[in-house]
């Protein structure tokens, strides 16, 4: 008897942290499965609009991705204020929009080629001017399939300023 | 005294620190990316051989979008909430009487003699200006698809009980067998010509 009572007395007992690690590795491992790595660094200001009759696009080695905003602060000083286009990493003028979705397309597997969605990434308060115009360069290079990124909810939200 | 034979212990306290420093890189370094939006077919350059076709006035839905985000349908200013029963209704209008061509037997609508003859026939026409913003673009589209597949949903509830946008995800679902893929694949189509999505975009000023 006097072994147990040993312990009841001395406070508290301590709860072992052996686990701890496998815990920390069972979340490391769901982050690293479930992300995706940032392949660009967007330079334009990009808040999308909302909608509702919205797609899911499940297959991502098919999609090339156009951003369209104004410039951020620190590029602002650079390239103006007024909104551009981004692909990559760099700033690019409308009339390169189409050799810059041909060379993508190259890049490409053979047999994903005809499936290529270009993906629009537009800040809500960019002008249709510039899209209307990267849509007609689109349209030379025969990229019909494209897609506007949204967020879901509510389209009337994209009203307000 | 030391024992030879026995192999030293690593001290694993540190794993821990190792784990969390990689789990925090992870977590800083990766998103998760918003990847859904509204899918369109953009049209073909004109050529020579094909020539635009001649529409009837009534078949056609002229909206169009100022620079200031005021909606104009058919000649008229109305708020943008109420485009979608706009656009149904005319979809849905099913003007051609019973003994002519292209009868809509399903249509529900008013069947007035000055908007659309058939869901087959009946064209948006979607104008913008250059100032419009993008935002506001969108609202439009978004309500323009909603009632296409309003009126979709509606027939594929009729026909095999169940909303046509239910249909698309099953049928995009991976988890969906083959076999009931085909099915649903046919299924949609089906719904597409009964309301085919006619969206014609006229180029800007």
């Amino acid at each position: 008897m006097s072994k147990y009572r040993k312990k009841s007395g001395s406070g508290t007992p301590e709860v072992s942290t052996a686990s701890l690690p496998d815990i920390v590795f069972m979340l490391l491992f769901f982050f690293m499965t479930v992300t995706v790595m940032k392949d660009d660094v967007l330079q334009v200001a990009n808040e999308l609009p909302n909608a509702t009759e919205i797609k899911k696009l499940e297959k991502k080695d098919r999609l090339i991705t156009i951003y369209i905003g104004e410039p951020s602060e620190k590029w602002k000083d650079m390239v103006g204020s007024e909104p551009k286009i981004q692909v990559g990493d760099k700033f690019i003028e409308v009339h390169e929009v189409g050799a810059y979705v041909l060379g993508k397309i190259e890049e490409k597997l053979e047999h994903i080629r005809p499936f290529v969605t270009v993906v629009l990434k537009v800040d809500r308060k960019a002008s249709m001017g510039l899209v209307s115009d990267v849509k007609e360069e689109l349209r030379k290079v025969n990229a019909l399939k494209i897609n506007y990124i949204t967020y879901e909810g509510d389209g009337f939200l994209n009203l307000k300023n | 005294m030391i024992d030879r034979n026995e192999v030293p212990k690593v001290n694993a306290g540190s794993m821990a620190d190792i784990a969390f420093l990689l789990l925090i890189f992870f977590l800083v370094t990766t998103s998760i990316e918003t990847d859904a939006g509204i899918s369109r077919m953009l049209p073909k350059l004109p050529d020579k051989t094909n020539k635009p076709a001649v529409k009837l006035e009534r078949n056609i839905l002229r909206v169009s979008i100022n620079a200031s985000g005021e909606l104009m349908v058919d000649n008229k200013v109305i708020p943008i909430t109420e485009l979608k029963s706009q656009t149904i209704a005319f979809l849905d209008n099913g003007g051609a009487s019973q003994s002519e061509e292209g009868y809509c037997n399903y249509c529900q609508g008013q069947r007035d003699a000055k908007s659309s003859e058939s869901p087959q026939e009946a064209v948006v026409s979607l104008s913008s200006d250059r100032q419009t913003s993008y935002g506001t673009y969108i609202t439009v589209q978004n309500e323009l698809a909603a009632a296409y597949n309003t009126l979709r949903n509606r027939e594929a509830q009729r026909l095999y009980k169940i909303d046509f946008t239910e249909m698309e995800a099953l049928y995009k679902n991976s988890e969906t067998p083959i076999a009931s893929k085909a099915l649903w694949k046919q299924r949609i189509k089906k719904m597409k010509n009964l309301f085919p999505m006619k969206l014609s975009e006229a180029e800007l000023k």
